[in-house]
């Protein structure tokens, strides 16, 4: 990958539509890049994409690792159409309401349509209102058409996701916009399998776009059964620095990739994660995560007999909001941490010889 | 195997969430000699076969990890922030000592001395944010070079008889389960089955997950402590259990409904072989239940537990004859599945 | 027998989660001989198979209502209980419940102030026995119990009856069973699930047992058509619903199309279902294995998880000519979503 490169790659996928459950858009822009990049793709029984780049092992049982990446994103589904030409709208994972009056938006009907998501104009609201937070179940999406061409254009259950492209501020390193959870995962991994294009290595290497992560784990649930790899490592966002999260546990932009570390990690992938970041002078973080890691890591790791499992998160601002932030670096770092495990994983580290 | 003793050994093991090795190479200390299949899986569950029995196999199971804690992260004054692994009332942490880490280094919970407390500010809770661990570090530097973040901390508490028959120390909640298994499987009693020692119940029953899925059982017996809150400040209805009444047969928790079948076979058994048994009348929190009775396309699962009190704190409380009537009862069930 | 005669026997069955084996008994009766073969596995699901080619579907509904258990028995012969399913305490108020053994009994609160501090540990059921030993006579802790409530048919062709989720899929599908006419283009296996209301467990056992290459869960949602409701765009009697999303599932879109292209060939007015909160049996079914392309048929109802749940007779009747028009056409080998 020339330097542009990632940030072409990170932009063209944070702008494509792919809210859970829905996610053809985005999938397609993925395929093409590991397809550029050396690899078999296809779709497996949910519509995960898988993508495959086989090992130079030749007798006996190949050793299988699977990088994981979720490649949805949250949004919002039409639970009605208003008489009046509006559209009422459900979330798809996990929302902050607040963040959405005022909103632009596409509604994926026939075709998909700009809108916006409405909000009462400050002049028209007493204390009381200004006081309260608007609920979903209040909010509603102006198309600009009334009632008759709205019922022909958009059904009850059509996709809403949020319309923005991408801005790179002038630091020329961060980057905000929507989905970055957790197209900078799928890019880490494009980044990956680029870097592993021209290098030989012993593992056969699946890049896994798991669906509907963000409704339940669901995509990488059916992946890990139908894959069963002998290890796995998903690659997410965590949350980033900022202000009034003192409270919390925070992860510095910039100061690398965060290696999880925890119940849900397997302890020999977490070490020979650290110990590859420390001998390529690679920044990284370690987060540690006492019980569920909200990330595919959960699902695969009690796959049918287990699959030990690792996470790296690339430090992210704002989550789930469509301003999302993230530092170039560390998604750069990520790719190249993922590249140097795949290549390491031998035949010792199958779950035999544990 | 003498049941106090055992029972003090295991309780007194570290093994938090996600580090369960020290009970699993206890176990298989002990296990190592006799006629066993042996199995450690890719999560740490200890899979064990006892008996060439062929046809429908039966298992056991009792979870290895404990509550405890984890560093999350130093503060500059050395001091360290932490969260739960697994459920704790934060209201039983305050000033209890702990075993910090990989290196078992002494450490402390403390809190606000009384006499700089406002009026009123005892009244409520310390929040989730209030709470450090001190292990003496003078700064951030030096809590670096001796631990790490995301190491475990333990309860600093050695199990002990208190009574005749009560026994308290931390972590009976599995281990009391553990010792049931551990004391079937090591005793001659020509039973032929299975025993899953599983990891991470405490987190989301992870382990039994694993172990149901690879050990395919016709039936399945979880062996677990359950709450007596038979104390002061807490109506009889909601009780639960009561200490001395003997092993207490589950009706459903929030993971499982029991099999009623399994529940009838429990209760004759303790009525043929004159055991006194109780009910777990609370219906509510999580086993490994649930986890093995889904698995696959189903398996006839029931949950047996040792009545305890003061469950996921640095003391609970059991009382001996409860758990050596629990060991009867799974072997009195054992026999008629053979 | 007919469609409402089926419907108020099984909704007047007594079937908590797992206790449902009054009602499978009914079903297996009221299919006699239609199926190839008929059994039940290890956690009570009943399977009713028509073998055939592939692909195989898995037509499911739960047979299981919600209900309580028993958990204590107090001095003066009153019982303690929990919920079994997603119900709240205040619809529980004034109710009358059943046991198995036909033992009725009456739930009612402890002295409150303010319907805020009701919870479960303030109902308990009255049976109108005087002491412990007595009550302990007739019920143990551990029995479970369901509403007791009779099968209404109102005029206006709507039916008013407790457990009509899910029996009203149960009858759905009974009624589809006894109505296929012919060997149909795919193998389908009907498949009565236990215990969905504590979470889609028969039909999550059921599925990795029968290994479906499709799914269809039939059950009932939620309307929005009753004085300021919330928002919902599904009403009664405007049709059987074909979902597109709740919070366990989204429909596979190709299984969603597939069943829409049917509604619309064989002219049966249907509804597009987005249910925000409650989850079926598909939930279960699509996560199975290396997945499972899955899609539910519901049927519109009022008052959902209270002692009277109603439903229109028309939904249930397209909702059985819609499922029979699903399965008697050829289904594609596979509706991968394609590169």
């Amino acid at each position: 990958m020339n330097e542009s490169e990632p940030l072409s790659v990170l932009t063209r996928l944070s702008a494509a539509a792919g809210v859970a459950g829905f996610e053809e858009q985005a999938v397609e822009i993925a395929a093409e890049y590991f397809q550029r990049y050396g690899c078999a793709v296809k779709r497996d029984r949910f519509g995960n994409l898988l993508a495959f780049k086989a090992g130079t092992a030749i007798r006996g049982h190949k050793v299988s690792l699977a990088l994981v990446a979720h490649i949805d994103e949250i949004g919002a589904m039409v639970t009605k159409i208003e008489e009046g030409g509006f559209l009422r709208l459900t979330a798809i994972g996990g929302l902050d309401a607040r963040t959405l009056p005022g909103q632009a938006v596409l509604v994926h009907g026939r075709k998909a349509l700009k809108g916006v998501i409405g909000a009462k104009p400050p002049h028209l609201l007493t204390d009381q209102e200004r006081k309260k937070a608007v609920p979903i179940d209040q909010l509603f999406i102006d198309v600009g058409l009334d009632y008759n061409s709205l019922k022909k254009a958009v059904s009850v259950g059509d996709i809403i996701s949020f319309d923005q492209n991408p801005l790179l501020f002038c630091n020329r390193k961060y980057v905000s916009g929507k989905a970055l959870d957790n197209r900078a995962g799928v890019a880490a991994l494009i980044f990956c399998a680029s870097e592993l294009a021209e290098l030989k290595h012993e593992a056969n290497i699946f890049f896994v776009a798991p669906l509907q992560e963000e409704v339940g784990l669901r995509g990488a649930t059916t992946a890990a059964f139908g894959l069963n790899p002998d290890l796995a490592v998903a690659v997410d966002v965590t949350h980033g620095d900022g202000p009034g999260l003192e409270n919390n546990f925070i992860y510095k932009l910039g100061a690398g990739p965060a290696l999880a570390k925890g119940p849900n990690f397997d302890q020999d992938i977490f070490n020979n994660l650290e110990l590859l970041a420390i001998d390529n002078y690679l920044p990284y973080q370690v987060e540690p995560i006492p019980g569920y890691s909200g990330t595919d890591a959960w699902a695969f790791q009690v796959s049918r007999e287990g699959i030990p499992t690792g996470l790296l998160s690339v430090p992210l601002r704002y989550m789930h909001s469509t301003v999302e932030l993230i530092s170039m670096d560390d998604l750069v770092v990520c790719g190249k941490l993922l590249s140097l495990f795949a290549r390491s994983v031998n035949i010792q580290m199958t779950r035999g010889s544990r | 195997m003498k049941i106090k003793e055992t029972l003090a050994e295991l309780s007194n093991l570290r093994a938090v969430s996600g580090a369960e090795t020290e009970v699993s190479s206890y176990l298989l200390d002990r296990l190592e000699a006799g006629r066993f299949q042996l199995r450690v899986d890719s999560i740490g569950n200890l899979l064990v076969r006892k008996g060439s029995k062929k046809g429908k196999r039966v298992m056991l199971s009792a979870h290895m990890d404990e509550v405890g804690l984890m560093i999350m992260d130093f503060e500059k004054s050395g001091l360290l922030r932490f969260r739960a692994i697994g459920g704790i009332d934060n209201r039983v942490l305050v000033a209890k000592r702990l075993r910090v880490g990989f290196h078992d280094l002494p450490g402390i919970i403390g809190s606000k001395p009384i006499h700089l407390q406002k009026k009123g500010e005892q009244d409520k809770p310390f929040n989730d944010n209030a709470l450090y661990i001190d292990c003496g570090f003078k700064n951030r530097e030096e809590a670096s070079n001796y631990l790490k973040v995301g190491e475990y901390a333990t309860f600093d508490v050695k199990c002990a008889a208190i009574s005749k028959n009560a026994l308290r120390g931390k972590a009976f909640d599995d281990r009391a389960g553990c010792l049931v298994l551990l004391y079937l499987l090591l005793e001659k009693n020509g039973l032929s089955f299975d025993a899953a020692f599983t990891v991470q119940e405490e987190v989301g029953t992870r382990g039994a997950q694993i172990a149901a899925y690879t050990m395919e059982p016709d039936r399945a017996l979880v062996v677990e402590t359950t709450a007596a809150a038979d104390t002061p400040e807490t109506e009889q209805e909601l009780s639960s259990t009561i200490l001395g009444q003997g092993p207490a047969i589950s009706l459903m928790d929030s993971t499982i409904m029991v099999d009623r079948q399994l529940r009838t076979e429990l209760a004759m058994a303790a009525e043929k072989a004159g055991i006194s048994y109780q009910y777990r009348r609370f219906t509510g929190a999580g086993t490994d239940g649930g986890a093995i009775a889904y698995s696959r396309s189903g398996v006839k699962t029931a949950v047996l537990s040792v009545p305890c009190r003061y469950l996921h704190s640095p003391h609970s409380v059991l009382y001996e004859s409860d758990l050596k009537s629990t060991v009867d009862l799974v072997r009195s069930w054992l026999e008629e599945q053979q | 027998m007919l469609l409402d005669k089926v419907l108020k026997t099984l909704t007047e069955l007594y079937g908590p989660p797992g206790e449902e084996e009054a009602v499978r008994e009914k079903i297996a009766e009221l299919i006699g001989k239609r199926a190839d073969s008929a059994y039940t596995d290890q956690l009570g699901n009943l399977f009713v198979l028509f073998k055939g080619n592939a692909p195989k579907i898995m037509v499911s509904a739960h047979m299981d209502e919600i209900g309580v258990i028993v958990t204590n028995i107090d001095e003066k012969g009153f019982l303690r209980f929990a919920p079994l399913g997603g119900l709240a305490p205040y619809t529980l108020i004034g109710q009358r419940l059943k046991f198995r053994s036909g033992l009725k009994g009456l739930v009612y609160h402890e002295k409150i102030k303010d319907l805020k501090e009701l919870n479960w540990t303030r109902l308990y059921i009255d049976i109108g026995l005087k002491s412990k030993p007595e009550a302990e006579k007739t019920v143990s802790i551990g029995d479970l119990a369901c509403l007791d409530q009779p099968f209404v048919d109102l005029p206006g062709g709507r039916y008013l009856a407790k457990a009509m989720d899910n029996r009203a899929g149960c009858a759905v599908l009974v009624e589809t069973i006894n109505s296929l006419k012919g060997p149909l283009p795919q193998e389908v296996c009907f498949v009565f699930t236990i215990q969905e209301e504590l979470g889609l467990r028969g039909a999550k056992t059921a599925a990795f047992g029968y290994e479906p290459d499709y799914g269809l869960a039939v059950d009932v949602t939620l309307v929005g058509d009753t004085p300021k409701s919330a928002t919902m765009a599904v009403s009664l009697g405007m049709g059987p619903a074909i979902k597109v999303k709740d919070s366990s599932v989204v429909t596979h879109p190709l299984v969603r199309r597939f069943m829409v292209d049917r509604a619309d060939n064989l002219k049966i007015a249907y509804q597009l279902e987005v249910l925000e909160r409650g989850g079926t049996d598909a939930g279960a079914i699509h996560l199975s294995r290396a997945g499972v392309p899955s899609g539910a048929l519901s049927i519109p109802c009022r008052y959902v998880h209270t002692p009277s749940e109603m439903v229109d007779s028309a939904d249930l009747q397209n909702a059985v000519s819609l499922l029979c028009g699903i399965l008697s056409a050829p289904w594609p080998a596979v509706m991968g979503r394609q590169l």
